[in-house]
């Protein structure tokens, strides 16, 4: 018998199993996939590593600052800075059409760029970060306001408030066309007022850092262990059921797969759900060149680019994706420390909103065309706003909604999650909870912050 | 455990929570939230360490006890004083 059952090995069930495990508890945590991380993984191939998910590590803070989700992670985790090794970002860069804003670390090169590319609203744009500082966490009903209600009543230029949301959406928005006001707020703290990093050897230093310290406290970890279904007894869930036949029982359970795809495991729902889950999907197109971007006059960490004044996030509607907008990464450009040296090889990682639905119902064949396809396409869009790499690449990979689907199970392959977050964790059964992108925090330090939120108000308090 | 005792326990809690804090000057009758950056889960951690390391049961409802050094060791050395210091 388990105290608490740990759905998900992504950041979030690592985080509370962590929390979990530290505080005497029998935990175990099960992985369907062989490797941990969920979304945020990491691979090898062709003798290189690539790193999934993680492009940035937002809430980046200078050491030493004691307040905020970063530190507060670390605190609660028991970690020190050092384990997470975070290297701050060079400086990134919103671009639209004929004008940019370039951010670094902290708000004062945003506000400055406001005031020199939009002088007429730095007032206003003032008048934003002040409604944003007050905002602390909030209730479900003002967390769920319109975030392009409040821009439009704070801003005066609609290209503005586009150039804003781009990458606030981009790095969290599970729902379309418009954010959640809260969620809106979640993601300018964390990009804007905190900013982004990176360890110099990727993800999997973080991950392998949460997988040591829950192993060292007791905490038991399965992977190739997924569950079938979710056994319930009147208003309580008492064990799981895995895919290879084996019964687990455990006090209560704490669910990273999602809030329609845990309720869809429980035996006692047998109705449809009408919940829905999230669509949004992503492709990625990786660029290995034969040198890094800076030899080639490009220093940015992080660019967000919209190949006109209005911005469209929303699932593609007649194409597998849409290269409109997109995201460009180059692990490369970070300020790592100098005894670290450089990363092996220059890489440039490209972002696209995709279908997932498209996706799934390709052929092997077709699937393998259509990934070589789309990777010139979003690199041919993204080259408008960076120089044109083309011609020194020596190693291409893409991985679609389908990667993503069979790497976290999510529905659609959904990224951030479903558009309706459930703050509090809670389901039907009284010791059933979720964590992770459903509950409402996105990022890997929102994740590893949601498992230690949901640990610490339902699994540790009794 | 004397309450002198208790109030080294406590500190030795406190680093283990918020080991950026400087601890040297902590004033006991002021509370840990006018002198350190603790926040609510800081709190459920002190409940939680003294739990996990002494057994000690605190119930959420005397959990505003603990706002200050001064304060916590009052409510604690009735609790703790036939506890053998680790």
């Amino acid at each position: 018998m388990y105290d608490t059952i740990i759905i998900g090995a992504g950041m979030s069930g690592l985080a509370a199993g962590i929390r979990l495990a530290y505080f005497d508890q029998r935990v175990c945590i099960l992985e369907r996939h062989t490797t941990i991380g969920g979304l945020n993984s990491f691979y090898r191939l062709g003798g290189r590593d690539y790193d999934v998910g993680l492009h940035a590590v937002t809430n980046y803070v200078p050491q030493g600052t004691k307040r905020g989700p970063l530190a507060r992670a670390l605190k609660q985790l028991r970690f020190t800075r050092d384990d997470f090794a975070l290297a701050p970002q060079i400086g990134s860069r919103i671009a639209f059409p004929g004008v940019h804003l370039d951010f670094g670390n902290g708000i004062d090169l945003l506000e400055s760029e406001v005031a020199s590319k939009f002088p007429a609203q730095v007032d206003n744009f003032r008048r934003l970060l002040a409604r944003l500082i007050e905002y602390d966490d909030l209730d479900q009903e003002s967390f769920e306001i319109s975030a392009r209600d409040v821009l439009n009543d704070t801003l005066s230029d609609p290209l503005l408030i586009e150039m804003l949301l781009c990458p606030l959406m981009w790095y969290g928005n599970a729902r379309e066309h418009d954010m959640d006001f809260g969620q809106f707020c979640i993601m300018f703290r964390s990009i804007f007022l905190e900013g982004f990093s990176r360890p110099f050897a990727g993800v999997r230093l973080i991950l392998k850092n949460l997988v040591r310290k829950f192993r060292a406290l007791g905490g038991e970890l399965k992977l190739r262990s997924g569950v079938e279904r979710i056994h319930v007894e009147g208003d309580q869930a008492v064990g799981v059921v895995l895919d290879n036949g084996e019964e687990l029982e455990g006090r209560r359970i704490l669910s990273s797969a999602g809030l329609v795809e845990t309720l869809r495991l429980c035996d006692d729902v047998t109705e449809p759900i009408d919940q829905q889950a999230g669509r949004l999907s992503f492709c990625e197109a990786i660029s290995v060149l034969d040198r890094e971007p800076q030899k080639l006059g490009y220093d940015r960490t992080i660019l967000f680019f919209n190949d006109s004044e209005t911005f469209h996030w929303k699932k593609p509607d007649e194409l597998l994706c849409d290269v409109r907008t997109g995201v460009i990464c180059s692990p490369n450009n970070y300020a790592y420390d100098p005894a670290d040296g450089q990363l092996p090889d220059g890489v440039m990682r490209m972002t696209a909103l995709a279908d997932f639905d498209r996706w799934s119902h390709l052929s092997e064949e077709a699937y393998r065309l259509e990934k070589l396809r789309w990777y010139d396409r979003i690199v041919a869009s993204a080259v408008q706003f960076v120089p044109d790499f083309r011609g020194h690449v020596v190693e291409t990979d893409m991985f679609t909604p389908r990667t993503i689907r069979r790497f976290t199970w999510h529905d659609n392959g959904a990224v951030y999650g479903a558009p309706e977050k459930r703050l509090n964790g809670t389901t039907h059964l009284r010791n059933l909870f979720l964590c992770g992108t459903d509950q409402g925090f996105v990022g890997i330090i929102g994740s590893i912050v949601s498992g230690i939120s949901i640990a610490n108000q339902h699994c540790l308090r009794e | 455990m004397t309450s002198s005792e208790i109030r080294e326990e406590i500190l030795d809690i406190l680093e283990n929570i918020a080991p950026d804090e400087d601890l040297s000057d902590l004033t006991d009758d002021v509370a840990f939230v006018d002198q350190l950056e603790l926040d609510s889960m800081d709190f459920l951690d002190i409940v939680m360490e003294l739990r996990k390391r002494h057994r000690v049961q605190i119930p959420e409802e005397d959990y505003t006890e603990l706002a200050s050094m001064a304060s916590t060791v009052a409510y604690l050395t009735p609790l703790m004083k036939d506890m053998q210091k680790a």
